[in-house]
């Protein structure tokens, strides 16, 4: 084996490393959210019938819209990498600044939601909410826990993927080493998957 | 050669396979959006449930890699989706059995 291939075998090995460790972060995540979806489950188990009537008040169109926003991004985002694979780095800024536009996209339709939602009195201590039975106040709380813990990831995610761009523009993410990248996507395809699951336990209850 | 074999793992992603499974991801999201409007009874949670995995299955395998991953990745989420899984049963079948007690 010659040096250069040992120096090229050694590459290889550290990006195996950077994604492992990645997926190993992406799996506390999971934890995290995780225990916010254990909560969920035992809280609709007990209060079924106020979390189907408090469930009816989310905007599901909102919900859906930003469902197709996120996935459409992840998709965006994944092509980045394709692109940047085949040394096409325009293309590769193009998606991420794209996959970012969908991120703002996403918030901007969260902001509108959740300012439907403030002033119809559906938030924690208000009077209107604290009328209502104590299932339906607890939906809120964890919605309000939930999404926007969510909102956040998605703002770490849009904060992540614009310091990406920056470095493919400075080329320290190139053709050969863009495993910067790879990472960025995962975390960002991570909180979609966050978004599937929270999507229909919180806008499709019936 | 061995630069070779590793980036023809890494290209094996083409533009069009993330356009198919984001179609298939929207196609998903409709169907569960239309599906909530009937009433299924108990089997309305577990239909949307089925589905959510479904389009998480496709961003893992597909947007994540995870299909072309090497197989200790996929050990890896296997044995992280297991325990949480576990998790959950071990949880409601606690709360089942609690529920017994209290009525």
């Amino acid at each position: 084996m010659s040096t250069q291939e040992q120096a090229v075998v050694h590459v290889q090995r550290d990006d195996l490393r950077t994604r492992m460790g990645m997926w190993l972060f992406l799996f506390t995540e999971l934890l995290l959210f995780g225990g916010l979806f254990f909560a969920y489950s035992v809280y609709r188990y007990l209060y079924a019938s106020d979390f189907a009537l408090a469930g009816k008040e989310m905007h599901v169109i909102i919900g859906a819209m930003n469902t197709a926003i996120l996935l459409t991004s992840s998709m965006t985002m994944a092509l980045s990498i394709t692109a940047m694979e085949r040394g096409n780095k325009r293309l590769s800024i193009l998606y991420q600044l794209t996959t970012i536009t969908f991120g703002l996209l996403f918030l901007v339709n969260k902001y509108i939601e959740w300012s439907a939602e403030i002033s119809a009195g559906n938030y924690p201590g208000s009077t209107e909410l604290a009328a209502k039975s104590h299932g339906q106040i607890i939906f809120y709380g964890l919605y309000y826990v939930m999404t926007g813990l969510h909102a956040l990831h998605v703002i770490v995610g849009m904060t992540i993927i614009a310091v990406m761009c920056a470095f493919t523009i400075k080329d320290v993410i190139t053709k050969d080493n863009y495993v910067k990248l790879e990472a960025a996507g995962l975390y960002w395809h991570l909180v979609d998957i966050i978004w599937i699951f929270l999507f229909p336990l919180f806008y499709l209850i019936n | 050669m061995e630069k070779q074999e590793t980036q023809a793992e890494h290209t094996s992603h083409s533009y069009s396979i993330y356009v198919l499974v984001w179609l298939g991801l929207l196609t998903l999201t409709a169907l569960t959006t239309v599906v909530a409007g009937i009433n299924f009874g108990a089997l309305t949670i577990a239909i949307a449930l089925l589905i959510a995995s479904t389009k998480s299955y496709l961003v893992l395998t597909v947007f994540m890699h995870l299909r072309i991953e090497q197989r200790a990745f996929k050990i890896f989420v296997f044995v992280a989706m297991f325990f949480l899984i576990i998790s959950f049963v071990l949880l409601f079948s606690d709360y089942s059995f609690l529920q017994g007690f209290i009525k």
